[in-house]
């Protein structure tokens, strides 16, 4: 029990909101226990989730720098409107695209990424722009270039041969958008736990001026988080492109707050200096059980959603506040 | 106390009080006479603030006596205290700093008399007697809160006379305040105690207790362990009382003084900061810099560091000119730097100590591109064993430590970077004295294996102490230089003014 107890409090987030997840799966098994536990639900939720997943991985680097990055559905949509375009130009509307070809959109992705990252990082570290109008300011500007170069409407005609490829399970279980959600929470998880570089995001995130004391080189981090944020929304935007078939200048574009809630709900501090990859993901897991979970309910509209997220979290604030209150010393009566 | 009770004021007799299973006092007296100057000393956490908190209502004692103006107290509430006179003026000074002076020296009154209405003519009148009494030249209009810090001590001096004090109990009042605005609430004080106001002045500064105070107490550990006249005391007696241990004061002579020097400021000048300075600085010996607060001390440290670079000049590192435009570039060039302010410039408050430690050196602690976390646990348990940084776990957050362990961590952070060159802004600040004497021997012992020190101070004693060169900078500018038989307190205090 004693052991228990401390596994649950070394990595208090994530034990949290396992907790939440097993009264929800405990739930779910009473009440609608055939239509949720079947594997064709789990492989839908499966193949839900790493388009704005992916985002939430990157955005969270920001967030633990003490900054923010509202940019994230902006550039997802940048991205596969730039592949879907040049696969028409080179291939025609009804064409068909050599296969070879997906890794060209990996390389707009990441082109697009560090393009994007790189202005956000500019703007925040060298002209000192607070973060949330920065990154807000380029959104702004990304979708008003998706705007004016789709003309507002989605295209849809274009080679499919990326989207079919992306839609696809393996072995029938696996999607293979989750198998780059997971390069992609590993690559993090490795930058954050196992480089030098989570180290120092974290303590910039607790206080700027003394890592610029202690002699980190700010800007290059700044430049590396942002622009690591900006690949990640824009791989985001590719998992996008697979799930819709189709491109347009505003999808997803409820993900920007989704993905905060999601990475406040998984330990991120919105003040910086805090946040793990094990957190996050459990957030994003235990979302996508809620919202599937809602959706088996006929009776319960799909509106509920957004209202039942934010229950959610706070519901996880409040267990924050009881979970740290005993561990508190007591200040009144100090000499 | 030899003194006949009858003319005491207060007479505070075995003073017991505890939090939990924490004796905070354990039997603690203390006596004031009428307008007399009281000093009560101690170092951070032996009781000084519960105490006074006792006297003046806000906490109940848990056993002894107290009397005050010859009537014995049974309980005082923080009411009772302020209808008796005693008034405390505590660092915070609890004035609303989004009113104007006026507003805050009348707001007691006015709100006491139970009016519905403000009269504004009547709220400048009482803030006018008030400001009177201690002639003090303020614009009554101003909000408290565009005030300097000397200035809205006196207001809160203002504001405790206004209420017929006869002990004004001042917390610690000169921490915050330059030299110049010392001597000014001296003044002050000495005005007080002709009209008959006693003052209990709380300090951990050797020099203030002897220059104010008539009486002292000093608490320890929640006792007290000594009380009597000034006179009698003196700084060896004073340090052992307020730490329980015998410091020798090893004055610096350096050891093996480098033939070069390795560190150079030539003709460095940042207008508006500083001019012309040049320095030499040579291995093995420890320069001091010192000079008032405005004198461009700090953004001369701050120079030499890269954080504020200097427009023209140069810094010349073993003979070789050497670009310093940020703290990268300086810790390149093996320069480390403790700032002035650890809470915000030195430290990541919540952070734990071991990462305060390693951040500066954490290039190095890697394998393989890959963060070698034993490496680290090891530099770690090197460094907290090496400073002796009290701590049962290196992983705490550093706010769990006192002053002076903090200023340790501090100092091991720079250390960890292998520097040559050392500058330490105010390197003993808000420290007590017994890690203070700590970081002198290490200092000490740093120049003399060969490390280049530079100590940027304005306390005296220290310089004097530690250094084997002072240069003086007043006005931006290097004004004196002493060393050998010439360092003295009184001759570099003559060229400081």
């Amino acid at each position: 029990m004693r052991k228990f107890k401390k596994a649950f409090n070394s990595n208090i987030e994530v034990s949290r909101l396992l907790v939440i997840m097993a009264f929800w799966l405990i739930f779910m098994a009473v009440m609608q226990g055939g239509k949720f536990y079947s594997g064709k639900n789990f492989l839908t939720m499966a193949g839900q989730f790493p388009e704005y997943g992916l985002m939430v991985l990157g955005g969270m680097l920001p967030m633990i720098t003490g900054g923010i990055d509202l940019s994230l559905v902006g550039t997802a949509n940048f991205t596969s409107i730039l592949c879907v375009f040049l696969a028409v130009r080179m291939f025609g509307a009804d064409g068909t695209m050599p296969f070879g070809f997906i890794v060209v959109f990996f390389l707009i992705a990441a082109i697009v990424g560090v393009c994007v990252g790189s202005l956000n990082a500019l703007l925040v570290s060298r002209l000192s722009v607070p973060p949330i109008l920065a990154t807000l300011g380029v959104n702004e500007l990304l979708l008003g270039l998706n705007i004016v170069m789709t003309g507002g409407a989605a295209i849809s005609d274009f080679p499919k041969e990326f989207c079919d490829f992306f839609s696809q399970n393996i072995g029938g279980f696996l999607p293979r958008k989750v198998i780059i959600f997971i390069l992609i929470a590993f690559l993090v998880w490795f930058l954050l736990e196992k480089t030098t570089y989570g180290t120092k995001i974290r303590l910039y995130g607790t206080n700027a001026h003394v890592a610029e004391f202690s002699g980190i080189n700010t800007t290059r981090l700044l430049f590396k988080t942002y622009i690591l944020s900006s690949v990640c929304a824009a791989l985001g935007g590719l998992m996008m492109l697979a799930t819709y078939s189709s491109a347009r200048a505003d999808y997803g574009s409820n993900y920007t707050m989704q993905a905060i809630l999601l990475m406040v709900l998984g330990g991120v501090s919105p003040n910086g200096g805090k946040g793990k990859v094990s957190g996050v993901i459990t957030a994003i897991i235990l979302l996508k059980f809620i919202e599937s979970g809602i959706n088996r309910f006929k009776s319960v509209s799909t509106y509920y959603v957004t209202l039942i997220w934010g229950a959610v979290l706070i519901l996880a604030l409040v267990m924050d506040y009881f979970g740290e209150k005993p561990r508190k010393v007591r200040v009144k009566k100090q000499g | 106390m030899g003194a006949n009770d009858e003319m005491l004021l207060l007479k505070a007799e075995h003073i017991k009080i505890s939090f939990g299973n924490v004796h905070a006092l354990k039997d603690v007296s203390l006596s004031i006479r009428p307008g007399e100057i009281h000093c009560l000393a101690g170092e951070n956490g032996c009781g000084k603030s519960t105490l006074i908190k006792i006297i003046s209502g806000v906490y109940q004692r848990d056993g002894g006596t107290i009397e005050f103006n010859g009537k014995k107290l049974d309980k005082i509430t923080p009411i009772d205290a302020i209808n008796m006179g005693i008034q405390v003026i505590y660092q915070d000074f609890s004035l609303f700093p989004n009113l104007t002076v006026a507003e805050n020296l009348a707001l007691n009154t006015e709100v006491a008399s139970g009016k519905r209405w403000v009269s504004w003519k009547n709220v400048r009148k009482i803030a006018e007697d008030a400001v009177s009494k201690i002639h003090l030249n303020i614009d009554l209009e101003a909000k408290v809160g565009t005030l300097s810090v000397a200035q809205k001590q006196m207001v809160a001096i203002s504001r405790a006379l206004m209420f017929n004090a006869k002990l004004i109990i001042m917390d610690e009042p000169t921490t915050a305040l330059t030299k110049k605005e010392v001597d000014a609430l001296f003044k002050i004080i000495l005005n007080l105690k002709a009209q008959g106001i006693a003052i209990l002045f709380i300090s951990h500064k050797l020099n203030e207790v002897f220059e104010i105070s008539e009486r002292f107490t000093i608490l320890r550990n929640g006792e007290m362990v000594a009380t009597g006249n000034t006179k009698d005391l003196d700084d060896s007696k004073f340090t052992y009382y307020m730490t329980g241990r015998e410091f020798e004061n090893k004055k610096f002579l350096p050891a093996k003084v480098s033939e070069k020097p390795i560190f150079e400021l030539d003709d460095l000048t940042s207008p508006g900061s500083f001019e012309h300075v040049n320095i030499k600085l040579h291995g093995g010996e420890i320069l001091g810099i010192t000079g008032l607060l405005d004198s461009g001390r700090t953004e001369l440290a701050l120079a030499m560091f890269g954080m504020l670079p200097a427009s023209s000049g140069k810094i010349i590192r073993n003979g070789k000119v050497v670009e310093i435009k940020n703290a990268r570039d300086a810790i390149a060039n093996k320069i480390g730097y403790v700032p002035e302010d650890r809470l915000s410039e030195g430290l990541f408050l919540q952070r734990s100590i071991a990462d305060n430690i390693i951040i500066s050196e954490i290039d190095h602690l890697t394998s393989k591109g890959i963060y070698d976390r034993k490496k680290r646990d090891r530099e770690v348990g090197n460094w907290v064993h090496e400073m002796e940084v009290k701590t049962d776990n290196p992983e705490n957050p550093v706010t769990t430590l006192s002053g002076g362990n903090q200023q340790k961590v501090v100092l091991a952070k720079w250390l960890a970077t292998k520097p040559e060159v050392l500058i330490l802004n105010g390197p003993t600040v808000g420290v007590d004295i017994g890690s203070k004497h700590d970081i002198h021997v290490i200092l000490q012992k740093l120049a003399e294996d060969g490390m280049g020190v530079i100590i940027i101070s304005d306390d005296l004693p220290e310089i004097v102490q530690n250094c084997s060169r002072v240069d003086v900078i007043k006005e931006g500018r290097i004004v004196g230089e002493f060393s050998g038989e010439g360092l003295n307190e009184a001759a570099i205090l003559s060229a400081m003014m």
